[in-house]
């Protein structure tokens, strides 16, 4: 497929197409990043001089800004909330799905095709469907404000419970049938044949995990009452209500949040490719 | 299926039972608590009454019908249905614009693909409180350069014509990467010899995309209209950081006249019920794309994810 489109690339295109093209692309990446140049630009401004015409790119360079806004709200705190959160949903998604995933895929018990379906089902039930009822029952339970209802009620993912079976369905079973001529048990297969070989499946769900819990909004939101307990986004929306006219501030918040995202974004993004592409067992 | 027939169909192995008690019941337990549990209390509480920190009474189908009379609920459909529009006719084929692009292999096609797909992995509320400022009426990013180019740029977020429009436009922002990613790939799935057929029979680029490109495409369309729609339908952190739903309701999608029955006016049954309405309406879409799509949609999504 790649050789087939260069093929048709350089004979179709010629260097001045090749040229538009690519000068066509960079102004639109270019006004699709903007806000984040923006951002920064805005972030780094002496207080003073907001007013002056809107620009992209830096001039002023003042880091006090990130050092004000990190002392006007409690962003550590924030942070380390976040930071928690993120991590145990991650974890528990990538465990619960790949256990089920695997009981699914590799095990046969009576009513699992049934479960599977019932599970399945669930992927398209809306949040508003469950928030109501999660909520009266996470503070009938004393959960609100604490890290027990952030977490508990996000580590079963009915996705990452369908993408763990689909990528195990392709690990050949004679691999399990070796392992336990081996003595291996059943529960061995899992952690040693399966969970290594599905390695591309799982980091594509630790970043879909990832985003989910990092920039999870509305039920953080529903189950926190206490500023100590804000994730980042949270107490972003809240410093925005509070600081809302000093837009420096803001922004350098709003860089704070966003900047680590980023990097792993453009960090992780060969290996979710690859992931994507090759799903499964190849040589 | 296929692990079925793998299997000795002579009952089940013990040690299978054994494993899958302990893969599977912590996982139940909890789906049963956070997912089934809440379910079913949401369906009893539609059809209940809510008062003073708990139910009431039980109401029968009012609160459905109440909806019926509802001009806010009317107008939160409308502004959804606005916004479910405005986004996937702006997205869709501004994506496959950048995809057609992107397609060419030219150096750096990585890097763009990367940028045009940043908005997409941004949390929405920094995208929420930067877009915000961008669209500030006197000293916003936006009415600067419609006045560079002589025009006066509205009010936006704090005008009830233009709030919406800003959002829409928003939405679109951060949904055009990934509709991109997935024509991408769409698009490296037509095999490279039916144009080199078309070549010979002489047909040009518009007749090449419209005649080629276009038909293999369609499933990858669907897949991505009915995944536009199933999440525009459910938007609620965008707007609720950029308008809170007004002004004067005019971006008051469904979730947050939801969220502002729940937790404004404790309205428990009520909301409860407009939930489930936004169930059944996403649920019609999703068997309308079982439906359309087939096997197809399906195939090239988990190819795509």
């Amino acid at each position: 497929m790649g050789k087939h489109a260069r093929g048709r690339s350089s004979r179709k295109h010629p260097l001045w197409k090749a040229i538009i093209i690519q000068a066509l692309l960079l102004a639109g990446a270019l006004l699709v990043i903007s806000p984040f140049l923006w951002t920064i630009t805005t972030s780094l401004k002496p207080i003073k001089s907001t007013f002056e015409p809107p620009y992209l790119l830096p001039v002023h360079f003042v880091w006090q800004n990130y050092v004000d806004a990190w002392q006007a709200a409690p962003f550590p705190q924030y942070y380390l909330n976040t930071v928690i959160v993120t991590l145990a949903i991650m974890v528990g998604q990538i465990l619960t799905s790949a256990m089920s995933g695997y009981a699914f895929s590799r095990l046969s018990f009576p009513g699992r095709d049934a479960l599977f379906l019932v599970f399945l089902g669930t992927m398209m039930v809306p949040f508003y469907v469950l928030v109501i009822p999660l909520f009266l029952l996470v503070d009938r339970i004393g959960w609100v404000d604490t890290y027990w209802g952030l977490i508990i009620p996000r580590i079963v993912s009915p996705f990452g419970i369908f993408l763990m079976r689909q990528s195990f369905l392709s690990i050949p079973k004679e691999l399990d049938e070796a392992a336990l001529i081996d003595g291996c048990s059943k529960m061995g297969i899992l952690w040693r044949i399966i969970m290594p070989l599905a390695k591309p499946a799982i980091s594509t769900l630790s970043i879909f995990a990832f985003l989910f819990a990092w920039n999870d909004y509305l039920w953080p939101m529903i189950a926190t009452r206490s500023p100590e307990m804000y994730t980042v986004q949270i107490g972003l929306r809240t410093f925005m209500g509070k600081y809302g006219t000093q837009w420096v501030l803001l922004m350098a918040g709003v860089a704070t949040s966003t900047i680590p995202v980023l990097i792993l974004f453009f960090a992780a993004q060969s290996q979710v490719v690859e992931g994507i592409a090759t799903s499964g067992l190849k040589g | 299926m296929q692990a079925k027939s793998y299997w000795s169909k002579s009952g089940y192995r013990k040690d299978d039972i054994r494993a899958a008690f302990i893969c599977l019941a912590p996982v139940i337990l909890i789906f049963a608590a956070f997912y089934m549990l809440p379910m079913i209390y949401s369906a009893v509480l539609s059809l209940a009454e809510w008062g003073m920190g708990s139910m009431t009474g039980f109401v029968g189908f009012s609160n459905y019908l109440a909806m019926f009379k509802d001009p806010y609920f009317w107008n939160s459909l409308q502004v959804t249905l606005v916004y479910t529009l405005g986004v996937t006719v702006l997205s869709l084929p501004l994506g496959l614009l950048v995809a057609l692009g992107l397609n060419v292999k030219i150096p750096l096609s990585n890097l763009w693909r990367s940028l045009y797909f940043t908005p997409s992995v941004t949390a929405t509320v920094a995208a929420g409180i930067v877009w915000t400022r961008l669209f500030d009426p006197y000293d916003g990013l936006v009415n600067h350069l419609l006045r560079v180019v002589g025009i006066r740029g509205p009010a936006w977020l704090s005008s009830p014509e233009w709030a919406l429009v800003a959002v829409i436009l928003v939405g679109a922002w951060k949904r055009l990467g990934f509709n991109a990613m997935i024509y991408l790939a769409g698009l490296q799935g037509v095999p490279g010899e039916l144009y080199e057929a078309a070549l010979v029979d002489g047909a040009n680029a518009w007749q090449r995309f419209a005649h080629i490109t276009c038909p293999l495409l369609l499933p990858t369309t669907w897949l991505l209209l009915i995944m536009c729609v199933i999440d525009s339908f459910q938007v609620f952190d965008l707007v609720h950081v950029m308008t809170s739903g007004g002004p004067m309701s005019s971006t008051e999608v469904m979730g947050l006249y939801l969220y502002r029955q729940a937790f404004g006016l404790f309205h428990m049954g009520y909301a409860s019920a407009i939930a489930w309405v936004i169930f059944l309406l996403v649920f019609i879409a999703t068997l309308v794309q079982w439906k359309v799509s087939g096997s197809g949609g399906a195939g090239a999504y988990g190819e795509a994810r």
